[in-house]
């Protein structure tokens, strides 16, 4: 109704936000869906204009798209237990590990498995959801900050373990050979990224249309009553555990669909690609985005892993090609952490609900401002008096 | 001795003392004989052959625990006081290991073994006087600059910072020091090994012990006897009641922090003593071994993190010695998670209700 009548008065392009706001808070999924397909058309013209095609072909763009996608995925996996249900998980490229390398076993020359790709996903999901609840039934009763720390350890181990049991993972070298996905119609080579974008788009999609719908449901609520005050949430008849579970289950298992897509795009595993490094990228994603909002964390995904990936590489190229003096001797890559460091102090100290926040998480972070300003007035109130 | 944030301090007793004297060594005794057989069942060492082994490791294991145990105690006491995962505590040991070798390498310009027993005597402590209180300054200027700004948050805001903090330092680090191992002189002739029982017990690894030992003992009379102690004590037990009994909540954390970090550069030194490497990425590994130990010893508890720091490092000891020196990392995080599974509150720490 509210949104009709600014429609009305604001007129021209406010009325025009105002009627799509509104036509958002009612159709949610079918935002997300019309979203994905403009951002899904949009991404390829772009990378054929000058900004982006500067740098490098379209193709090459579409595939980083792609890569990107994988990032996207687990950010918003990420979200589900960071965001929403204020855990903070530093080792969630472990599942992101077991899903990868459950598809490496199931469909791969190593293993002389060959398993269909689209259940596969389903699998990858589980397994890694199974580690999830496995790992998370003993420690999701610990305090916050412990919880960090076994998931920092269990980040650890996984890698370790892949790398170690080489009778089982073939060490250090990973994996290789993986097949490609085989979804009838649709032919998947290394050389056209086209299907694999066009994956990814429908993977992404689906995902944040699952995650978004859960967390406008009961269990979502009852995430963010936990996030807020876990003691109010357990008094009001949540069962704390077995819903911080659940986010922990779930985030898991969108790391193990996004291990699949990518070991199933890479076509190799090792236990390189899991390190603590990429939690922690994962982990900037998230609070650059801003914990809690889905679009938010979806685009800080985009945009740190266009920065890590593409950005900084071409940057070296490109102060090279143009010998500028002082810049072509830095090599920007060596730069990514400390970018990603200074960006998590800054967001923290300036602007903690991230860059796009989600309504309740500012209003949660900002209570003690708003609480002092309300302090400050009525204090004033009370002098003039 | 004590948690920090105990009511009192202990009473002076030489009895208790005594005990726990007896009791490590005790401990020791049961920790070699283990090993011994270890090393029997685990890779077939003959027992006769086995005992110089394990007593040699024994003494590998004080040496690494000690530094361990110097790092997890800048871990347990800002936890004590301000319930905060210190994540770049390891980064500012690593600082420490540079800025000795600074000292050693750069300054006095030495690069190998030093015969001459005062200026090695000169250089060490020189080193030690030179890195404890820069790298004590600089953890509490980091306190000040976006720690203190954040204490009333929400408590994952100040965790992720100090994640963002140690990102910060470990590049600073690579893009000063570059990616490789630097060397750090070893300033301890090789020769100096005292022969006992078969195994030669280098001096250097005396050294390291007796240092850490002075240290921690120095710290537990200071956190106990002296009035910036009891007013730590004081703080960590209940912030704003002892902010009303005139105790200045402000100074006393950025003293918690010097001392932090000028234990964790002590720590530094005898790393690049012990190690003759240094390498911008040492603190990740180092500080998640020492944040284990305090954990293990149960968090905020100044002994429980020297005790965690040792066992730490005689598990990691044992399991090199048996040749699955690979897993020792794994194993050490094993150890955490189980710990913090069975009993969260540690080994030494009082079983604490769920604090959100």
């Amino acid at each position: 109704m509210s949104g009709r009548l600014q429609a009305i008065r604001g007129g021209g392009m406010g009325g025009l936000r105002a009627s799509l706001r509104t036509f958002s808070g009612h159709h949610r999924s079918l935002t997300i869906i019309g979203g994905m397909a403009i951002v899904g058309a949009v991404l390829p013209i772009l990378a054929v204009l000058p900004p982006l095609s500067v740098f490098q072909g379209q193709n090459v763009w579409v595939n980083g798209f792609a890569n990107a996608g994988v990032f996207v995925l687990l950010a918003i996996g990420l979200n589900i237990v960071v965001g929403l249900a204020g855990l903070l998980d530093l080792g969630y490229a472990a599942f992101f590990a077991i899903g990868a390398y459950t598809y490496a076993y199931a469909a791969s020359p190593y293993s002389g498995q060959h398993l269909p790709f689209l259940p596969m996903l389903l699998v990858g999901a589980f397994v890694a959801a199974t580690f999830g609840v496995l790992l998370g039934a003993p420690t999701l009763r610990l305090r916050g900050d412990y919880l960090a720390i076994v998931t920092l350890g269990f980040g650890e181990i996984v890698p370790i373990v892949f790398l170690n049991a080489n009778q089982y993972t073939n060490g250090t070298n990973g994996i290789g050979g993986i097949y490609k996905p085989e979804i009838p119609g649709i032919e998947f080579s290394l050389l056209n990224p086209w299907p694999f974008y066009v994956l990814m788009l429908v993977l992404v999609t689906t995902s944040m249309l699952l995650i978004y719908r859960l967390q406008e449901s009961r269990v979502g609520r009852a995430w963010m009553a936990i996030r807020e005050d876990e003691l109010a949430a357990a008094s009001n008849g949540i069962n704390t555990v077995t819903t911080k579970l659940l986010a922990f289950a779930l985030g898991a298992s969108t790391a193990g669909f996004a291990g699949v897509f990518q070991a199933s795009k890479l076509t190799s595993v090792d236990p390189g690609q899991f390190q603590s490094t990429v939690s922690f990228s994962i982990l900037v994603m998230v609070v650059l985005g801003g914990m809690g909002n889905i679009w938010g964390v979806a685009l800080g995904a985009f945009v740190v892993y266009t920065i890590q990936v593409v950005l900084l590489k071409q940057l070296n190229s490109f102060f090279e090609s143009l010998n500028v003096p002082i810049l072509s001797d830095i090599n920007f890559v060596t730069y990514q952490f400390l970018l990603l460091g200074l960006a998590l102090v800054f967001m923290m100290l300036f602007r903690p609900e991230g860059l796009f926040p989600s309504q309740r998480r500012r209003r949660e972070l900002h209570s003690a401002d708003t609480a002092a300003a309300e302090a400050d007035s009525a204090a004033a109130l009370a002098e003039t008096v | 001795m004590t948690a920090l944030a105990s009511p009192v301090a202990p009473k002076k007793s030489s009895v208790r003392a005594l005990r726990i004297v007896g009791l490590s060594v005790v401990a020791l005794v049961v920790y070699l004989v283990v090993l011994w057989f270890g090393l029997y069942l685990v890779s077939g060492i003959p027992l006769e052959a086995g005992l110089p082994v394990a007593l040699q490791q024994t003494v590998n294991a004080l040496s690494i625990g000690a530094i361990y145990a110097l790092i997890a105690l800048g871990y347990t006491m800002v936890y004590g006081i301000i319930e905060l995962i210190n994540f770049a505590h390891g980064d500012i040991f690593m600082l420490g290991a540079f800025l000795s070798v600074v000292f050693i390498g750069g300054v006095m310009g030495q690069s190998g073994p030093v015969d001459n027993v005062p200026l090695l005597i000169f250089l060490l402590l020189g080193a030690l006087v030179f890195t404890m209180p820069v790298i004590g300054l600089i953890n509490v200027g980091i306190e000040r600059a976006v720690y203190r700004p954040l204490r009333n948050a929400p408590r994952l805001a100040p965790l992720i910072t100090a994640i963002g903090v140690s990102f910060i330092l470990q590049n600073l680090a690579l893009q000063i020091a570059g990616s490789g191992d630097r060397a750090a002189p070893q300033v301890f002739p090789l020769g100096w090994q005292i022969p006992f029982g078969g195994a030669s017990i280098s001096v250097l690894s005396i050294f390291i012990f007796v240092l850490a030992l002075t240290l921690m003992l120095l710290l537990q009379a200071f956190v106990n006897r002296s009035r910036l102690g009891r007013a730590m004590r004081a703080t960590a037990q209940d912030r704003e009641a002892s902010a009303l009994m005139g105790v200045d909540a402000n100074q006393t954390i950025a003293l918690t922090f010097l001392l932090g970090g000028m234990l964790a550069a002590a720590a530094g030194v005898v790393w690049g003593l012990r190690f003759g490497f240094v390498r911008f990425d040492l603190g990740f590994n180092a500080g998640l071994k020492a944040f284990t130990a305090a954990v293990l010893g149960g968090i905020g508890n100044t002994t429980g993190a020297a005790l965690g720091g040792f066992l730490i490092a005689f598990i990691e000891v044992f399991a090199a010695a048996t040749g699955e020196g690979r897993w020792s990392q794994a194993i050490v995080f094993m150890v955490l998670i189980l710990v913090l599974v069975f009993r969260p509150a540690g080994i030494l720490g009082q079983q604490l209700g769920e604090r959100a």
